[in-house]
């Protein structure tokens, strides 16, 4: 249906006020996280989403046929139910179910696990040999990094020190984790060691109800803790002067603001929304040094409605390379895929399937394509995909009525983030990140950075620490905060 | 407010925060940490519930004195005790 000439677009920030403490730009876990928690502790919050749908990454989509297909929602670590039922409410909470059946299938190994450290020490002293006193020292070492380690080891060489040249461990050791958040080998240990415990605690898990579910419901919430949410609204401007957050500029109208709680990426944060200008010249040199993580591809399929897929696993890390290998992992012909299968369980009622395959790939392998090789390249990169599930669910492509690609082109449409990153940017960003507020009065970012503050847990509880620094800072400016010494 | 006050307001914050945990049994002199499950987030919110409720900002470096329950009281009593018991 056409719309009708000389209609006026809609104006998405009707009745919106002249003035808030926070703006929120963007609605990604971290942005919805913090907008909750700052509203929840009294503060006018305006959330501010370019897109139509909540979410971030967290997201989904609907397609012809009753399909709905998820992101990113298989599968975090146990942490997300605690993170959820504090933040959010103890609902959302209680529909966070395990997935109970991990596989990997490659040249080197087949195991299926319920990714967990009682199963991967059974699994490593059973089926790779290694001793038990070397795994015990492994998870040890693994759980005791933090954020005040040394940089210099790299995941590369905590497996060396280990494991050293057994490639099939360090594989079924980082190809899960690489799947989670875009690092590789060559990335700092901490970073693995972080994220690899978190997994490993209890094993990993999901939402029961689809992403669609979780953010109508979080959207509910931040309205019932009174959080004016505008979708359909693009902030192009953070004002500063006198090194002080004033404003912000959305669909060119002009709001005032006592603080900034940038959920876009990092660096669009700094060089476009506020401007290298307002910064040290010293801070932008780090700035500058910062590098993005990777993007991904992903391809969706739809079952069609009546067809049945079999129990293969919920999270099946495949693979035709003799190794896992650093390099090719982001490679255009790529064979190490993630298919993340979602059964009826997932949406209770709907009866439906889908499998979602995923990639990690590199923009400009994807962004200089002219139209026909762009189209093209994603219809092979679909059918290599069908073929490469037949092995798994064989008679597939008569069982598939959608089948669809998303490129690093694709994520960055819809999230804006440079290069369609989907896991933020690599260590050195979070010290960034974490830096903004002693450069600008009242600016604060969140969002998935520095690989640790990365995935569905890092990013809600990144927007939990800073929503703490944007409170601190606001009641700070009203005079009567009484500041403990000891 | 008193020094059973104060205590009695660590208890609440804790229940609310680790509500699975049985806070009846905790030893004011071990550290909370290995008595109950609490992360690095859950002292976050200690500190944002103190804030909330009573106006008081603990700086990063006196995180220390809330890894138990003796060091709590000890550390926010002066700070709570010109305060009625109130929310």
């Amino acid at each position: 249906m056409n719309k009708p000439p000389n209609k006026p677009p809609r104006d998405w920030l009707k009745g919106v006020l002249s003035a808030y403490d926070t703006v929120v730009i963007g609605s990604g876990l971290a942005g919805m996280t913090s907008a909750n928690l700052l509203a929840k502790m009294g503060h006018k919050v305006l959330l501010a989403e370019h897109h139509y749908n909540m979410g971030g990454m967290a997201t989904w989509f609907k397609r012809k046929g009753g399909h709905i297909m998820d992101i990113s929602l298989h599968g975090f670590p146990c942490g997300m139910i605690k993170t959820l039922r504090k933040y959010w409410t103890q609902d959302i909470s209680q529909r966070v179910v395990q997935l109970k059946n991990v596989r990997f299938d490659n040249p080197q190994f087949s195991v299926n696990t319920s990714f967990d450290k009682i199963d991967f020490t059974h699994i490593l002293r059973e089926r790779f040999g290694i001793m038990k006193e070397v795994i015990d020292e492994f998870f040890v070492t693994a759980r005791g990094m933090n954020f005040y380690d040394d940089l210099v080891m790299t995941t590369r060489e905590l497996f060396e020190k280990f494991f050293p040249g057994r490639t099939d461990v360090w594989r079924f050791l980082m190809e899960p984790i690489t799947y989670a958040n875009g690092s590789t080998l060559d990335d700092p240990a901490l970073t693995y060691g972080i994220v690899f415990s978190n997994f490993m605690d209890k094993g990993v898990f999901t939402y029961q109800g689809g992403t669609d579910h979780l953010i109508k419901e979080m959207k509910q919430e931040l309205l019932r803790n009174g959080v004016d949410i505008r979708t359909h609204c693009m902030v192009e401007k953070i004002y500063v002067d006198d090194k002080t957050v004033q404003g912000v500029r959305i669909n060119g109208q002009d709001i005032q603001c006592r603080s900034v709680l940038s959920n876009s990426n990092l660096l669009t944060t700094i060089e476009q929304l506020t401007g290298e200008e307002h910064f040290d010249p010293e801070f932008i040199e780090e700035v500058k040094k910062v590098r993005l993580n990777n993007s991904s591809c992903q391809v969706y399929m739809g079952i069609k409605k009546g067809e049945t897929v079999p129990h293969v696993g919920d999270l099946l890390f495949s693979s035709e390379a003799d190794e896992y290998c650093t390099d090719k992992i982001l490679s255009k012909d790529i064979t190490s895929r993630t298919f993340s299968f979602y059964y009826p369980e997932i949406r209770p009622g709907t009866n439906r399937y889908s499998i979602v395959s995923s990639t990690n790939a590199r923009y400009q392998d994807w962004a200089n394509l002219s139209e026909s090789q762009y189209r093209h390249d994603k219809r092979v990169l679909e059918q290599n995909t069908l073929d490469a599930l037949e092995k798994y669910v064989p008679g597939i492509r008569k069982k598939v009525d959608h089948v669809e690609a998303s490129t690093p082109k694709t994520f960055k449409r819809y999230t804006l983030h440079p290069s369609g990153t989907s896991f933020g940017t690599k260590f050195e960003g979070l010290k960034v990140s974490r830096d903004l507020p002693n450069q600008i009065n009242g600016l604060f970012h969140a969002g998935s950075v520095g690989i640790i503050m990365s995935g569905w847990l890092g990013a809600a509880n990144y927007g939990v620490i800073v929503a703490n620094e944007t409170d601190k800072f606001l009641r700070q400016l009203s005079p009567n905060l009484v500041t403990a010494s000891a | 407010m008193t020094i059973d006050e104060v205590r009695q307001i660590i208890l609440n914050i804790l229940a609310d925060i680790a509500p699975d945990e049985d806070i009846s049994s905790i030893d004011d002199n071990t550290k909370l940490r290995d008595q109950i499950d609490l992360d690095s987030m859950d002292f976050l919110d200690i500190v944002m519930e103190l804030r909330k409720r009573f106006n008081i900002e603990v700086p990063e470096k006196d995180y220390e004195h809330l890894a138990t329950m003796a060091g709590c009281v000890s550390y926010l009593t002066p700070l709570l005790k010109d305060r009625p018991l109130a929310s």
